[in-house]
């Protein structure tokens, strides 16, 4: 976690940049006392989310024989070879090289199709066509995914998507109902006034979109693109009913595979876990007010 | 991306039609992955098919089946026990936390983060971390404490297995909701708050009358927004019970999946489904309604 912002901030402040209106300046701020018992607890609180994390990487770096008891102390001598196992066992690259493929492009073709679907709709909501089109698409997110679940099976199947890029292509296709929610609500706040400049300059809606727009949803497009992220690399349940081929499992389909194997072996178990978990920690540690704000973006909406 | 500069001839054409084609595309996909499975759903919880072979339209039948189904009703009735303690248990918590991070405390910004990591986790790894905490770790320390009721795995009882869903799904759901309550009590001018202060309303009374009044509508998006995702539970329950013990922690989600896919129920699993759509749009609806009258009141 940063350290770089634990300055404590003045009450007066907005500790998150989401458009909070400035206070009132009328009053003369003094600089308030830190509650340190509130810290204190807060900081007693934050251990519920630590210590299971904790443990992990403890657990993933015991031998099975250091497993009797609580587990957590810390483990006597590291056995970094728990992670070459689990690498070996669960052939890591493959499962990790497929979780990243699916995600990066679902997250690409989401950011680059879904914005222009809205787009569209949002500058033609006058219209009847694609004002049905929006209620159309947005109707579908109370669609709980067990309804269309097994038709969808079948139809993968039968049509050679049952593999990597089919689960793309559903992510970027599902991803349609919340995404155009989004992206409309975004759009509409653009003044219109800026895509007239630029057509008075001669260019096509097709331009307009791609030179003046595009660029323009770039809060949106990472809110999108950061929800999308986290839906296509987490995701268990469309990866287990769609893929086929083993060689087409994602890190959390893996960790589900190899559940049976595992129960003989917790260390390389956890180590295992550990892998499956760790792309996604480390994107978040690296970008962690962009997350936040970016999750914030999408639910208050 | 920026730089996919169109065909001069694409942009001479009429506003109007790069617009179609800027959806149509879209339109044609949607349908035929989302729509058409919707329909074909339906379509096929009027039939008897099992998943393969052969099938007859047998009309509304598995509909009533349904009601006479035993697993079906139990599995509604934990999923709905299941969901509406986690859904009060994580609002409470989070609102608890978010108004503890908006005080006047220091590492505000390191604790928010901290709370916020198990958003980005998947909930399947997650679940068999927990697992283990739940059959291993648990009950030695349980123990050494001498709590009896904790001293087995209590993911084998099925007395108190689902409460081990209910932690981990509130130790998810949390982080999220943390995020928007925090947002929503950011929104409160602090003159308010010293306003009441200085007029001597306690700390209880402030939450009551100022604070919570004015986050009502973040309050109703949380409520109705972990309480529909509880109600689809499935990753958990794969990781911690896979349904059990027994029939225990069975949830809607769960029934469907097993039964409609391992089970030859497919025609049947998903009439289960459709009823579960209405229910979930029911509830959502209703709980929409009822909170935002409250937030009016309030």
């Amino acid at each position: 976690m940063s350290i770089r912002s634990d300055t404590p901030a003045p009450a007066t402040a907005p500790a998150e940049p989401t458009g909070t209106p400035p206070r009132s300046p009328s009053r003369p701020r003094r600089r308030p006392s830190v509650n340190w018992w509130l810290t204190a607890l807060l900081a007693a609180c934050s251990l519920t989310v630590l210590v299971p994390l904790y443990f992990t990487v403890v657990t993933a770096l015991k031998k099975p024989a250091e497993l009797a008891g609580a587990g957590f102390d810390l483990p006597q001598d590291p056995q970094w070879g728990n992670f070459s196992e689990a690498w070996r066992l669960t052939d890591y690259p493959q499962a990790a090289l497929n979780s990243a493929l699916i995600t990066v492009g679902a997250v690409l073709l989401t950011l680059l199709t879904n914005s222009m679907v809205a787009y569209a709709i949002a500058r033609n909501m006058d219209r009847r066509l694609f004002r049905g089109l929006y209620y159309f698409f947005v109707s579908a997110l109370f669609i709980p995914f067990p309804i269309i679940m097994l038709p969808v099976i079948k139809q993968t199947s039968m049509l050679g998507l049952d593999n990597q890029a089919g689960l793309i292509f559903l992510y970027v296709v599902y991803g349609l109902a919340f995404n155009i929610f989004l992206y409309v609500g975004y759009i509409k706040s653009i003044p219109r006034a800026l895509e007239e400049a630029a057509r008075t300059d001669g260019a096509g809606t097709w331009t307009v979109f791609w030179r003046v727009i595009f660029p323009l949803l770039a809060p949106m497009n990472a809110t999108v693109g950061i929800l999308t992220f986290l839906w296509a690399w987490n995701d268990f349940l469309l990866p287990l009913v769609v893929l086929s081929s083993p060689s087409a499992r994602t890190l959390p389909l893996v960790q589900y595979v190899f559940q049976n194997q595992f129960t003989s072996d917790y260390t390389t178990a956890f180590a295992s876990y550990l892998m499956a978990l760790a792309p996604a920690l480390l994107v978040y540690l690296f970008a962690q007010r962009w997350v936040i704000s970016g999750v914030l973006r999408g639910a208050v909406k | 991306m920026t730089t996919a500069a169109p065909p001069g001839r694409r942009t001479r054409k009429p506003v109007g039609r790069t617009f179609y084609w800027m959806v149509i595309p879209a339109l044609v996909l949607f349908v035929l992955f989302h729509t058409l499975p919707v329909l074909q759903g339906f379509y096929y919880s009027l039939t008897d098919y099992p998943g393969y072979g052969s099938h007859e339209f047998i009309g509304f039948q598995n509909y009533a089946n349904l009601f006479k189904d035993d697993r079906v009703l139990d599995a509604y009735l934990f999923t709905f026990q299941f969901a509406i303690v986690a859904t009060i248990l994580t609002n409470v918590i989070a609102l608890a936390i978010a108004m503890g991070l908006n005080a006047k405390i220091r590492f505000r910004t390191t604790l928010r983060g901290i709370f916020f990591i198990p958003n980005v986790l998947a909930i399947l790894i997650v679940g068999y971390i927990f697992n283990y905490l739940f059959s291993n770790s648990l009950p030695v320390v349980a123990e050494a404490l001498g709590i009896e009721a904790l001293s087995t795995n209590i993911l084998v009882n099925p007395d108190l297995a689902w409460l081990g869903i209910v932690i981990v799904a509130t130790w998810q759901a949390v982080a999220f909701n943390i995020i928007i309550y925090l947002a929503g009590l950011q929104t409160i001018p602090g003159d308010v708050v010293e306003a009441a202060t200085i007029d001597g309303a306690g700390r209880w009374r402030q939450f009551v009358s100022i604070t919570f009044p004015l986050i009502a509508p973040f309050f109703t998006i949380n409520m109705v927004l972990s309480l529909k995702n509880f109600l689809q539970v499935f990753d958990h329950i794969i990781a911690l019970t896979n349904g059990g013990p027994g029939t225990a922690t069975t949830s809607v989600s769960v029934l469907i999946y097993s039964g409609g896919l391992e089970g030859g129920e497919y025609a049947y699993q998903t009439a289960n489904a459709i009823v579960y759509f209405l229910v979930i749009v029911a509830v959502s609806v209703f709980q929409m309604r009822l909170l935002q009258r409250r937030e009016m009141s309030a």
